[in-house]
C-alpha cells in the first residue's frame, strides 16, 4: 500500500513537470526575445523596472510580432549559461541578460551562437553579436539630490546603500553633488546594508539614521523599507528604481527611475529587421533611460525647486558632465582639476566618495 | 543624540528584530523537546510570511479595524505554519523517514511554495500592506535615567512583541510546571517509558510538531505585519532567520527562559550593523554582517566548555523515530 502511495506521488510529480513543460509549446512565427532576470518582477525594484521596460517595448512593437520568453531567479553562475541556452532552444533570437555577474557566461555563449544577438546590462565586454548597455542613473540622482538638499531642515541627509560597488558609489556621489549644488551646508551619511533585499534590515538602517537627526532618506536598495521608515517618522525620502510614492505617499518627494524601454524598443526592432550593430550603450537623461518621477508638490518646501531642477536637467541633456572639476573626495584630496571631467571608463570604476559624503567604502 | 537615547534606540530595535526569531525558536524548542528535529523553520517562516501578506491584504480590504485584521492574520499564519509542519510530522512520524532530510526538504519546499503562491496571487508587484501593527506606548513619561530608557525599549513595542514576552512564560510554564509538559519532556527523553505509562507518543509528537510550525508561521508573519517591518512581500525576505533560530535553540539549551535573551542578542547584533556605522564605532559592513554568526559560535563554545553539567539540555531521543514494535 505504501509503495503504491509513493508510486502515485512520483507519477503525479512527473505529470506536473510534463504539463509545465508543455506550456507555451505552441508554434508561431513571432520574433522571440529571451530574457534572464536576477530576481523576479515582483520585487518592485531592479527586476521590476526591467520587466516594465520589456513589457512597454513589446506593446510598442506589437504583441502579435514579438514575444518574450523569460527565465527568472537566474543565478550568476553556470546556471546562467543553461538558462540562456534553454531560451535559445525555445527559439529566442535575441538574449538580454540583466545583471553584471552574467558577463563571462554571455561572452562564451555569444561566441558559440554567432547568429543570436546578445545584450548585457552593466557589463563591459562586447563582441560582434554582443552589446552592452547601462544608464547614467547618477544624473537622475543628481536632480533628486537637488530636491533633497532644498528640503532638509537639519542639513543631514541619509543614504541606505546595498553593496560597495561602483554602480552604487556613483549614485551616492551624483546624489551628493546634487544636494550640495543647492545646499552646500548639507551632508549625506551613507549606511551599507550588504543586502539587496531585506525589508526589515533596510528599514531599521533608515530608522537609525532618522534617530541621528537625518530628515531626508535616500536609498539604493530593492525594497521600500527606507521610504516606509521616513513616512513612519514623519520625515521625507527619495526613492529609487520606480516611483515609490505609491509605497509611501506622505514621505516620497521624488524617485530616480529607470525607463529601460528607451533602450529595449529600438534594440529589439534592430534585431528583428537585422540591423543590429554591436555597441556599448551608456546614456542617461538625454535619452530618458534614467529620469525622475514627478515631484510631490504637496510635500515640497521650496516651491521654486522644480524650476532649478528643470534648468539643470536641460544642462545635463545638453552634454554637461555632473562629474566636472574642481572635485574633491571626502578626505579633501583633489580628484579632478577645474575644467576636467570623468570619462565613461572612470565612471564605471568609481570607488571614492565626493566631498560631503560621510562614510567609507569598505575594502 | 546622547548615549542613553542611543542605548534605548539600539535596544528597542534589537527587541523588534529579535522577535521573529524568538517566536520561531520557541516553537522549535517545543518540537525538539518532544524528540522531533525540524530543520524546516526557514520554509515555515516563508509560509507564515506569505500567508500574513495575502490574508492581511484581503482582510484590511474589507474595512475591518486594523487591529482585528492583524489578530486574524496572526491566527492564519499560525494555522498555515502548522499545516506545513504536518507534512513533516507525517513523513517523520508515520513514514519514519530521516528527520534531518525531511526538515531540509521542508525548508526548500516551504520557500518554493511561498514563492509560487506569491507569483499566483500577487498581480500587482507594488502591493504593500499599509495597515500593520502599531506600537503601544506603555513606558512614556518615566523620567528616571537609564531605567526609563530600558523600560521604553521593552515596553514601547507592538502586539507581537508583547505576545512574545507572554509566550516565553507560557511555554516555560507548560514545559516545566504542568503534567502535559512533563509528558512532553518524557517522550523526548525516553518515549518507551512514556508509552509504558500510557502517553500516546505518536499523537503527542504530531501535535508538538504542529505547534512548532504554528510558532514559526507567526515568526514569519512578524516580518510582514510588525511595526518594525515594511509590509512588502518579496523572495528572499526571511534571509536566513530560520537557520539562526535553529542555532538559537542549541544556544539556549532548549530552555525558553534563555532563548529570549539569545534572540535579543541576535537582535542587538543586527541592530548594530547600521548603528555602528552611523556613530562611527566600526565601519566595515562585511565584518558587521558576520557578528551574529560569530556570536553564535562563541556562545556555543563557551556554553559547551564551561558548563558544569555535561548535559547541555538536548533531549535524549531527539531525531530518533519511535516505534512501539521495535523496542
Amino acid at each position: 500500500m505504501k509503495k503504491l502511495l509513493w508510486l502515485g506521488l512520483v507519477l503525479v510529480v512527473f505529470a506536473g513537470v510534463a504539463l509545465v513543460g508543455c506550456n507555451g509549446a505552441a508554434k508561431d512565427d513571432k520574433f522571440k526575445v529571451g530574457v534572464i532576470y536576477i530576481g523576479e518582477p515582483g520585487d518592485a525594484g531592479w527586476t521590476y523596472a526591467h520587466d516594465q521596460g520589456f513589457k512597454a517595448a513589446v506593446k510598442a512593437i506589437g504583441e502579435d510580432k514579438v514575444e518574450l520568453v523569460i527565465q527568472q531567479n537566474v543565478k550568476e553562475d553556470q546556471s546562467a549559461t543553461q538558462a540562456m541556452e534553454a531560451l535559445i532552444n525555445q527559439g529566442a533570437k535575441a538574449i538580454f541578460a540583466t545583471s553584471f555577474g552574467y558577463m563571462d557566461y554571455i561572452v562564451d555563449l555569444a561566441a558559440k551562437y554567432p547568429d543570436v544577438y546578445f545584450y548585457h546590462c552593466s557589463g563591459y565586454k562586447a563582441a560582434d553579436n554582443l552589446s552592452t548597455y547601462f544608464g547614467k542613473i547618477e544624473q537622475a540622482r543628481y536632480l533628486t539630490g537637488m530636491v533633497a538638499g532644498s528640503q532638509t531642515e537639519t542639513n543631514k541627509i541619509g543614504y541606505v546603500a546595498a553593496m560597495p560597488i561602483p554602480e552604487v558609489v556613483r549614485g551616492i556621489n551624483g546624489f551628493t553633488l546634487g544636494v550640495r549644488s543647492v545646499n552646500p551646508e548639507a551632508t549625506v551619511k551613507v549606511i551599507w546594508t550588504n543586502t539587496w533585499y531585506d525589508p526589515q534590515v533596510e528599514k531599521d538602517a533608515a530608522n537609525a539614521l532618522l534617530k541621528d537627526g537625518i530628515d531626508v532618506v535616500a536609498q539604493h536598495q530593492d525594497t521600500a523599507g527606507p521610504q516606509i521608515a521616513a513616512q513612519d517618522a514623519g520625515k521625507w525620502s527619495i526613492g529609487y528604481n520606480s516611483d515609490m510614492s505609491k509605497f509611501a505617499p506622505k514621505a516620497t518627494l521624488t524617485s530616480a527611475v529607470w525607463n529601460w524601454e528607451v533602450y529595449y524598443e529600438p534594440a529589439i526592432r534592430a534585431a528583428m529587421d537585422g540591423t543590429f550593430t554591436s555597441e556599448q550603450y551608456f546614456e542617461g537623461l538625454n535619452e530618458g533611460i534614467a529620469s525622475y518621477s514627478k515631484l510631490s508638490a504637496d510635500l515640497l518646501k521650496d516651491k521654486g525647486i522644480q524650476a532649478k531642477v528643470d534648468e539643470m536637467e536641460a544642462k545635463i541633456k545638453g552634454g554637461y558632465n555632473i562629474f566636472t572639476g574642481p572635485l574633491k573626495d571626502n578626505t579633501g584630496k583633489v580628484v579632478l582639476e577645474a575644467g576636467k571631467a570623468h570619462n565613461d571608463g572612470e565612471l564605471l570604476s568609481m570607488m571614492y566618495f565626493v566631498e560631503g559624503v560621510i562614510g567609507t567604502i569598505p575594502k | 543624540m546622547n548615549g542613553l537615547n542611543i542605548f534605548q534606540d539600539l535596544l528597542a530595535s534589537a527587541v523588534a528584530m529579535g522577535t521573529p526569531i524568538l517566536f520561531t525558536a520557541l516553537g522549535e524548542i517545543i518540537t525538539e523537546k518532544s524528540g522531533v528535529q525540524n530543520l524546516g523553520l526557514e520554509g515555515m517562516m516563508y509560509i507564515g510570511a506569505i500567508t500574513a501578506f495575502l490574508s492581511g491584504l484581503a482582510l484590511t480590504a474589507t474595512g475591518m479595524p486594523a487591529l482585528t485584521a492583524m489578530i486574524l492574520v496572526i491566527i492564519f499564519a499560525a494555522l498555515a505554519g502548522s499545516l506545513i509542519a504536518l507534512l513533516h510530522a507525517y513523513v517523520c512520524l508515520s513514514l519514519r523517514a530521516n528527520q534531518i532530510v525531511s526538515g531540509l526538504a521542508l525548508a526548500i519546499f516551504g520557500t518554493g511554495l511561498s514563492y509560487y503562491l506569491g507569483k499566483v496571487f500577487i498581480t500587482d508587484a507594488t502591493a504593500i500592506l499599509n495597515d500593520r501593527l502599531t506600537r503601544f506606548h506603555f513606558a512614556d513619561g518615566i523620567d528616571i535615567p537609564f531605567v526609563g530608557q530600558l523600560l521604553r525599549a521593552f515596553l514601547n513595542q507592538d502586539l507581537l512583541v508583547y505576545l512574545a514576552y507572554i509566550m516565553v512564560f507560557v511555554v516555560w510554564f507548560f514545559i516545566y510546571k504542568t503534567q502535559r509538559g512533563l509528558n512532553l519532556r518524557a517522550i523526548g527523553e525516553n518515549p518507551g517509558a512514556a508509552d509504558a505509562v500510557g502517553v500516546n507518543v505518536k499523537l503527542s509528537r504530531y501535535i508538538y510538531v504542529m505547534i512548532g510550525g504554528a510558532f514559526a508561521g507567526v515568526g514569519g508573519s512578524a516580518l510582514i505585519i510588525s511595526a518594525s517591518s515594511v509590509g512588502q512581500w518579496g523572495q528572499g525576505m526571511i534571509a536566513g532567520r530560520g537557520w539562526i533560530a535553529i542555532a538559537l535553540v542549541i544556544f539556549a539549551r532548549w530552555n525558553p527562559k534563555l532563548v529570549i535573551w539569545g534572540a535579543y542578542l541576535f537582535g542587538i547584533a543586527m541592530a548594530l550593523e547600521s548603528r555602528a556605522q552611523i556613530y562611527g564605532w566600526f565601519d566595515n559592513i562585511f565584518i558587521l554582517k558576520m557578528i551574529p554568526y560569530i556570536v553564535t559560535i562563541l556562545v556555543l563554545l563557551v556554553t559547551f566548555i564551561f558548563s558544569k553539567q555535561k548535559d547541555i539540555g538536548e533531549p535524549e531521543s531527539l531525531s530518533k523515530p519511535y516505534d512501539r514494535e521495535e523496542r
